[in-house]
């Protein structure tokens, strides 16, 4: 389906914050402001982005531990996302979860996750909430190559096809689970070809083009809104940066390799098209990127003058009132 | 007042609450025929065994306004599922800065007394006290069973109820009309004035068996059932043990960092509650090993009603 050119600048502006917002949150971490752990989406962007251009605002998501990516393209808030990263009490989680645990669930964002696989699980219990309900709402796993060698991966796929849960399982296959290659890991070297095993459609995309991701999201969708069950969709792609922003963790990717993903950013490939359709000029794209800019900068003023949690906040929410 | 057992007492309590609340449903491997009968496949489910999968599946959908009822089936069955349970259900509320609530009924079965060996035999509810998020209850009678059941399924958060293994068939009086019995609060099963027996489970009857032995010899034994692990009940036991001055505490499970520690703790650091103590703790535990299977051993390594004698004696000496 032909997407307006307004939905394609927004897919595009959502593609760039998420690069932004990342390239903002590792300098700070480096600065010791954000704490912790950081995972790096840069290079995926066109993966979340994708998907979610394919869902309605009630449509489910979980993410994986390197959650920023699915957080904006689900649409939550940069303010209350980077104050989370600082550990302030305005961020989402008040400051308890940070960058591994941020959630919005008001806008069916169930959460990063810091286990690999531990969320495919979940999110299937959130589509089978939808099919219990019965209006068409759909949820999608998003998920690495690593957590595709996981048990919660077969046991939730099998679940959800033999109930016809209204499911999305996305692989985000970057070919390295934290630094082990899928090469060396992945008994198949296609993860979709798992749907067989399944009885579901199982289909591999350029996880670089966001176009692709899209139109293979919609029909996924459209199935699991017609009460034909899941489907599984692997995204190739590549991260760029390590698998977190700690400086001198191990990284045994060849630089000829990164390189030639970064040939295929998934950013420029679709500014590139969209400037040949003429649905954005260059100077439009700059002001974008500028104002996306400001939108960080302004989300890192709030953080930054945003208190810390109480102390007594320790103790609270440990259980629900 | 009619009496109907401890098994039945708790599918009492699953009907009664699938009926008051639509947003309920039921996962486990095994689909009871009572309930699909009255609430139809699709509330009712049959899974495959995957104890994990079901696991997360019942935190995602309680997190998308749903109320789940899990059914492990023997606890040993809920080691499969240990990711969801302690880094996922466990943690998410707080995780996630409590935006949403997670109420989730995980049932599941403890206990020796089967000759089911090693692995089907075990009491290993202190490794869930441990984590901080989890509410658990362990009832000990029919009413408690169905009380406590009706009450952890309407709560908003994740509870896991210990269900005794040796107490399925125990029958026992539970009244016709609705009730609930809330969480944290203890039961004395009996009074009495020389010392406490804090009893767990089964173990309450072996206590109270024990009590009547221990009455001919002139002690008088007062028998406390904290019937919720989390909340403990820890202002009662401290009164129980203020009034006799004396703690034994009786547990099917081993005893090293068992519940029965934390029990002995929650006396024994309470200031005003030492200071009237006449005797030390004493502890009437499983042996600290896997449960063995041929009786003779099995019996061996259990707690009973002598074991507990035994320990009142030897604190009632001091």
């Amino acid at each position: 389906m032909a997407l307006t050119q307004e939905k394609q600048r927004e897919m595009l502006r959502i593609m760039q914050t998420i690069r932004r917002f990342e390239e903002r949150a590792s300098d700070d971490y480096r600065a010791g402001d954000i704490y912790g752990v950081v995972h790096c989406y840069i290079g995926e962007e066109a993966v979340a982005t994708g998907v979610c251009a394919a869902l309605n605002p009630d449509d489910q998501i979980i993410s994986t531990h390197r959650g920023h990516g699915h957080c904006i393209a689900k649409g939550a808030d940069l303010k209350r996302m980077m104050a989370e990263l600082y550990g302030r009490e305005t961020g989402y989680c008040k400051g308890k979860g940070g960058s591994m645990h941020i959630a919005d669930f008001s806008i069916g964002m169930l959460g990063a996750n810091g286990i690999v696989a531990g969320g495919i699980p979940i999110v299937t219990g959130a589509g089978l909430a939808a099919q219990l309900e019965g209006k068409g709402r759909v949820a999608v796993s998003f998920f690495g190559d690593g957590a595709s060698n996981a048990g919660p991966f077969h046991e939730s796929i099998n679940i959800a096809a033999a109930w016809k849960l209204p499911m999305i399982y996305v692989c985000e296959n970057n070919l390295y689970a934290a630094s082990t290659s899928a090469a060396s890991t992945l008994a198949h070297r296609d993860v979709a070809a798992r749907a067989a095993g399944y009885d579901i459609p199982g289909v591999v995309v350029d996880g670089n083009d966001v176009m692709e991701v899209y139109d293979a999201t919609q029909e996924a969708v459209a199935r699991a809104r017609n009460s034909e069950g899941p489907s599984l969709i692997e995204c190739k792609t590549y991260r760029w940066r390590g698998h977190t922003e700690r400086v001198g963790g191990a990284d045994p990717r060849p630089q000829s390799e990164i390189r030639a993903w970064q040939e295929r950013d998934p950013i420029e490939r679709f500014v590139a098209g969209l400037m040949d359709q003429g649905c954005i000029t260059q100077e439009a794209w700059q002001e974008m990127d500028e104002d996306i800019l400001a939108e960080i900068e302004e989300s890192v003023q709030f953080a930054i003058e945003s208190p810390f949690p109480d102390l007594e906040a320790a103790v609270e929410d440990v259980f629900a009132e | 007042m009619r009496k109907i057992s401890y098994a039945q007492a708790g599918m009492e309590a699953l009907v009664e609450e699938m009926r008051r609340d639509p947003k309920t449903f039921h996962l486990s491997t095994d689909a009871p025929d009572a309930l699909v009968e009255e609430f139809g496949s699709e509330r009712v489910r049959a899974t495959p065994i995957a104890e994990g999968a079901l696991t997360g599946i019942a935190v995602g959908a309680a997190g998308s306004g749903f109320r789940p009822i899990i059914n492990w089936s023997m606890v040993t069955f809920s080691f499969v599922a240990m990711d969801q349970i302690v880094n996922q259900a466990a943690k998410i509320h707080y995780m996630f800065g409590g935006q949403v609530k997670f109420p989730i009924t995980f049932r599941t079965s403890v206990g020796g007394g089967r000759r089911v060996a090693a692995q089907h035999s075990q009491s290993p509810y202190s490794m869930f006290m441990n984590l901080a998020g989890l509410k658990m209850i362990l009832p000990s009678t029919p009413y408690d069973m169905k009380g406590l059941l009706k009450t952890v399924i309407r709560d908003d958060n994740p509870v896991i109820s210990f269900e005794s293994n040796r107490l399925m068939d125990f029958a026992g009086e539970v009244p016709e009309e609705p009730y609930t019995v809330p969480l944290g609060k203890a039961d004395i099963k009996r009074e009495g004035t020389d010392i406490t027996i804090v009893a767990l489970a089964w173990l309450v009857h072996e206590a109270l068996a024990a009590a009547e032995v221990l009455d001919k010899e002139g002690v008088s034994v007062e028998v406390l059932d904290p019937r919720t692990l989390v909340p403990l009940d820890c202002d009662a036991i401290r009164a129980a043990v203020q009034k006799t001055g004396r703690l034994v505490i009786a547990d099917e499970a081993g005893p090293t960092a068992g519940a029965s520690a934390e029990i002995a703790a929650v006396a024994t650091e309470d200031a005003e509650t030492f200071a009237k103590m006449k005797a030390p703790v004493k502890r009437v535990c499983a042996l600290h090993v896997p449960i063995p299977y041929t009786p003779q051993l099995e019996d061996h390594v259990f707690p009973d009603r002598d074991n507990i004698v035994a320990g009142v004696r030897e604190v009632m000496d001091v």
